[in-house]
């Protein structure tokens, strides 16, 4: 045990520990201050005999006096066994629900290591999430990482909450749904929440209670009131723990993370104490590098039968996109969702803004023995209509209805249909990829037949009038 | 070697005391896992040193051994199809080695040591030769001969040279200097990567380098030999269109550095390269392509050193008389590795938190691109030097797409062709997004010569033609937003439907669609022309008075939508499009019979 009581600086989270040895980089630490309050922390720089240690707690209590610093000799780990299962953490992994102490097979840093690209494992089995907004769109894959973009009083929660319900019950890729088949491999939910209100937390519990999928789900708790600095750890929990349920127990792991923007806000406190030089809007440089460390843990390995799929939640700071927190995930996920407050507003649920959402591993995991040959097309056709008809009603706002041609109101026909019947459904409203692509037929068939340029003859011909109905 | 020892950590630096002896640049072994680092600033005994793997774990007091020399690469065969890590390490080997996740510590030689080669000399002894001469080939793969090069600093007369199977590190000539110093010769050679190799001299580059994308092909050309960079906001697709560069551009070597960018992103490319076929040789692409992949979460000091990895493995190609593509995405992440190491620095800092030599590095780096005469003599028979060159094209990821940050500024000022990608057209679905009216070639008029002979003579005036169309669209376009198509005459309102047809049926190109990812010049220019005779004929049919109803809902237009699609054999149905064209479009009533052999052929 290597116990220290020369703590020179406190600022902020930080302390400035003097006179330390054998001390390395990333190292844990125990602290005890004064008044009893215990906090966990790691060294983020070692100079000589001077230790620089961010507490995950928070420094209340502290003073330089008779602060306590243990040093462990280990980076911060989470001990993982089968069991996590059905429970609650706190948000440094701490079982937060009364039940007993984990007994871990094995401990695990939680920063994990990056993996080898080369044995990555291209994400493309497609997940029916029965949102057809999503499924027939912006299909996410196992394996993927595709954030919801949402603002504050959007129902980001709900939608989140769906897809982990619906893909959960299906647990089978859309190849297997269609030759009515299970797919091996069970289906886990991570549910890491950072700063969000009990309420937030309570609406995510209930749900998986009440659907039963409470012992198939992990959840990692920082709440509103807990310690902010400890949401920097949080993710990375969440990610070890999905990592070892993936690669280790051989599920498929849907991990929620929510809200990235606390965390962001979190490691901006932190670099702000440190006085680094900040990037935009006060984040500090490295938060691209460091955003990356969380979102690149998804994926797929070569050789093992699980899967990371992330869907990390970030409210944009006044529905800003350009925001640096939406705008490097962006750059490091595999497309977004985003929320639309007008869509909202009309009372259409979920509101996803078809046209600036994107996943881009879509190419990779519809068509032919995925979900079905029609799939690309149906979709880069409903994505250009709804485009050209958004593009017709602003013409018309402007000349009115009576300036435009006719080409051009089939198209505004088709935007409203399209909003009110493919995009709108329930929170319980399960929609097959099938009855998706149904829906697609029977909307691109509102329009005249020479628009359809997006869409191969032979397709149009074998589809058309069998999907759409007469 | 001299060793010194930690006395500080914080993130990915390290400052070492000791290393008296080093010099700056110098990689040195840091901790007692020996990770590598480099040294980057050194005051008085202290040395700092970005280490290109996680530091974790490191302490004072864990030693540093230097290696007194500068981080470098190593090139010889074995490169093509490989895929290597920022600092050359071959990631499929650290995979055998360590499994699936990367551990620290792991090393491995960037070229294989055991692996044989047939190397077949091309020089007799006795052969005067010096630097950049090429002694002997090994056919690397199917695709690429591999030429085997005097090292640049080395001159004198071949004493041996032996044919037959060997390894990397064998001898397979000697060589004789002037000063009588004997230097043995093996197919491996080392090079610094922040040194640039030597060249004879630079040459004016202006043949086309062909991509098979419309939009970059006709509009916005590059030349082999050339530099471009595509900003874009994320999701505009940078990632897709470097792909496609990649894949169909008529180079025969490419090297391809993932700098900080998705893992999954490296995984497609090698899923797909293998299986892709090249058009111009038949054979999988990956055969003549070298991967550098250091994604996002991989350590960020070896992101710093993949784009100079990547641009050296180039040189070496280049040098071998090879036209050469790299590509790196994306140069934002490796501006940003700068900044982070700059600030560990405690660097002053310039434009939003960058260093104040961005802008140099950035042009140093593109300014290693270019068309050279190679080193080495000129063959006897032969009247010009052997050339090569290296395309730089690398995409910027602008923060909130905002253009006049520092990278995209620092870049726009080395480079010669901007494809600037607008996610207002990637929302729009029209791929790829390249924005015709702020995107720009300063290589146009140097390739119209190779265009004119190689395409057709009028296809510079196609070309022009089909741009101004198009910025008459633009212009027109407030009138419309303001008043309404009708306030427009018939001919302007002929100009908006071919504008339209330019833009969906030319510059809109699916890359996922096999029949449309990849167009010749040739197809490219019979499919300009067509939409442009349209746009001839409809103006003449409207003048021997024709309605504009008719004009546009002329069969054949569909037939020119679906012409991007033909196949290369297909060529002659332009011909028969053509003719549809002129018999569709006349003055008066259309006759019905042309209607109905239209629909009869669909």
């Amino acid at each position: 045990m290597r116990e220290y009581r020369t703590t020179r600086d406190i600022v902020g989270p930080l302390l400035l520990i003097e006179k330390v040895v054998d001390v390395t980089y990333g190292e844990l630490v125990e602290l005890e201050y004064p008044d009893g309050t215990r906090s966990l922390g790691n060294v983020l720089e070692i100079d000589g005999d001077v230790a620089l240690v961010q507490a995950f707690e928070g420094t209340r209590g502290s003073n330089p006096k008779d602060t306590k610093a243990t040093f462990l000799g280990r980076s911060l780990e989470l001990g993982v066994s089968r069991d996590i299962l059905g429970r609650v953490f706190d948000g440094l992994g701490r079982p937060a629900d009364g039940g007993p102490e984990i007994i871990p097979d094995e401990r695990r840093s939680i920063y994990g290591a990056p993996i080898n690209p080369v044995a990555r494992d291209f994400p493309d089995d497609f997940i029916q999430t029965g949102v057809s907004a999503i499924d027939g769109l912006n299909p996410l894959v196992r394996g993927q990482k595709l954030p919801i973009f949402s603002g504050s009083g959007l129902p980001h929660n709900e939608l989140a909450a769906q897809i982990a319900r619906q893909s959960a019950v299906l647990a089978r890729s859309g190849a297997a749904d269609q030759a009515g088949e299970k797919l091996e491999g069970e289906f886990a939910v991570v549910f890491a929440a950072m700063g969000i209100t009990f309420e937030d937390a309570d609406f995510f519990t209930n749900e998986f209670r009440t659907t039963a999928a409470i012992e198939r789900t992990v959840l990692f708790l920082n709440l509103a009131d807990d310690p902010a600095v400890e949401r920097i750890a949080t993710p990375r929990m969440a990610l070890t723990a999905a990592e070892y349920l993936a690669y280790t127990c051989d599920m498929h792991v849907l991990v929620i993370l929510t809200d990235m923007t606390y965390y962001c806000e979190a490691l901006r406190e932190v670099s702000a104490a440190r006085k680094e030089v900040p990037g935009r809007r006060g984040y500090p440089g490295y938060l691209y590098t460091d955003l990356a460390t969380i979102y690149e843990r998804a994926g797929r390995v070569k050789g093992r039968a699980g899967s990371i799929t992330q869907v990390p939640i970030l409210s944009m700071p006044d529905d800003d996109k350009t925001h640096p927190i939406p705008d490097l995930t962006g750059y490091i996920t595999e497309g977004q969702i985003i929320l639309d407050r007008n869509l909202h507003r009309r009372g259409v649920y979920p509101p996803i803004a078809v046209l600036p959402s994107l996943s881009r591993l879509k190419q990779k995991g519809i068509g032919p023995g995925k979900t079905r040959e029609d799939h690309a097309d149906v979709s880069n056709q409903l994505f250009g209509a709804y485009a050209s008809g958004i593009q017709a009603k602003e013409l018309a706002v402007i000349l009115g209805e009576a300036a435009l041609s006719d080409t051009d109101k089939a198209f505004v026909a088709f935007a409203d249909a399209f909003e009110d019947q493919f995009i709108r459904q329930g929170t319980h409203e399960e929609r097959s990829v099938a009855e998706t692509l149904a829906l697609g037929w029977k909307l691109v068939a509102q329009l005249p037949r020479t628009e359809l340029k997006r869409i191969r003859d032979e397709y149009v011909a074998k589809y058309m009038s069998s999907e759409a109905g007469d | 070697m001299e060793q010194g020892h930690i006395i500080k950590v914080a993130g990915p630096l390290v400052v070492a005391r000791g290393l008296v002896e080093s010099k700056m640049y110098d990689l040195v072994r840091v901790g007692e896992d020996g990770l590598m680092g480099e040294i980057i600033e050194m005051r008085g005994d202290r040395a700092s040193i970005q280490v290109y793997e996680e530091t974790d774990g490191l302490g004072p007091g864990d030693p540093v051994v230097a290696t007194g020399a500068p981080l470098s690469v190593e090139l010889g065969p074995g490169m093509l199809e490989a895929v290597y890590d920022g600092v050359q390490r071959p990631l499929d080997v650290l995979e055998r080695q360590a499994g699936s996740f990367l551990s620290r510590g792991i090393s491995a030689p960037g070229l294989d040591r055991e692996k044989r080669w047939t190397f077949v000399p091309s020089v007799e002894p006795g052969t005067r030769v010096s630097g950049g001469d090429i002694i002997g080939v090994v056919q690397e793969n199917v695709v690429v001969e591999h030429r085997i090069l005097v090292p640049p600093a080395l001159s004198g007369v071949i004493e041996s040279i032996t044919g037959g199977d060997f390894t990397v590190r064998d001898t397979v000539a000697t060589l004789v200097d002037d000063e009588g110093g004997v230097h043995d010769l093996a197919m491996m050679q080392v090079w610094p990567v922040r040194v640039p190799r030597p060249y004879k001299k630079k040459v004016s580059a202006d043949e086309p380098l062909t991509t098979g994308t419309r939009v970059i092909d006709t509009f916005f050309p590059i030349v082999k030999g050339g530099v471009a960079c595509i900003p874009g906001p994320f999701g505009a697709g940078k990632t897709v269109t470097q792909h496609q560069i990649a894949k169909w551009s008529d180079a025969e070597v490419v090297v391809f550095i993932g700098c900080g960018e998705r893992g999954n992103e490296m995984t497609d490319v090698l899923m797909e390269f293998p299986e892709l076929v090249d058009p111009y040789s038949g054979e999988p692409l990956m055969k003549r392509t070298v991967l550098v992949a250091n994604t996002s979460n991989m350590p960020v000091a070896a992101r710093e050193a993949s784009v100079y990895t990547g641009i050296t493995m180039a040189e070496y190609f280049r040098d071998m008389g090879y036209n050469v593509v790299l590509q790196a995405d994306s140069t934002s992440r490796w501006a940003e590795a700068m900044r982070e190491i700059s600030g560990r620095l405690e660097e002053m800092p310039g434009d939003e938190g960058f260093p104040a030599y961005l802008g140099t590095r950035l042009a140093a780096f593109y300014e290693r691109a270019g068309k050279v005469e190679c080193l080495g003599s000129v063959p006897a028979g032969a009247s010009v030097a052997r050339t090569g060159s290296i395309s730089v094209i690398g995409s910027v990821s602008p923060p909130g797409g905002d253009l006049s940050e520092p990278v995209v500024q620092n870049t726009l000022r080395v480079v010669k062709v901007f494809w600037a990608l607008q996610d207002q057209l990637a929302y729009q679905r029209h791929f790829p997004a390249i924005d015709w009216l702020t995107s720009y070639s300063l290589y146009v008029d140097k390739v119209t010569p190779h265009w004119a002979a190689d395409v057709s003579k009028d296809f510079r005036a196609r070309r022009d033609e089909a741009m101004s169309i198009l910025q008459r669209e633009n212009e027109l376009a407030e009138i419309v937003r303001l008043v309404g198509l009708e306030a427009l005459s018939p001919e302007e309102q002929i100009l908006m439907e071919t504008a339209k047809s330019i833009r969906e049926d030319f510059l809109q190109q699916n890359a996922f669609r096999d029949d449309d990812q990849f167009s010749s010049l040739a197809e490219q220019d019979r499919l300009l022309s067509t939409i442009l005779l349209f746009h001839a004929k409809a103006l003449e049919a409207h003048a021997a008075g024709a309605s504009l109803a008719d004009i546009f809902a002329a069969p054949v237009r569909e037939r020119i939508a679906r012409a991007k699609y033909l196949a290369p054999d297909q060529m002659a149905e332009y011909d028969s499009i053509a003719s549809d064209i002129e018999t569709q479009l006349v003055g008066g009533a259309r006759p019905e019979a042309a209607v109905a052999s239209a629909g009869g052929e669909r």
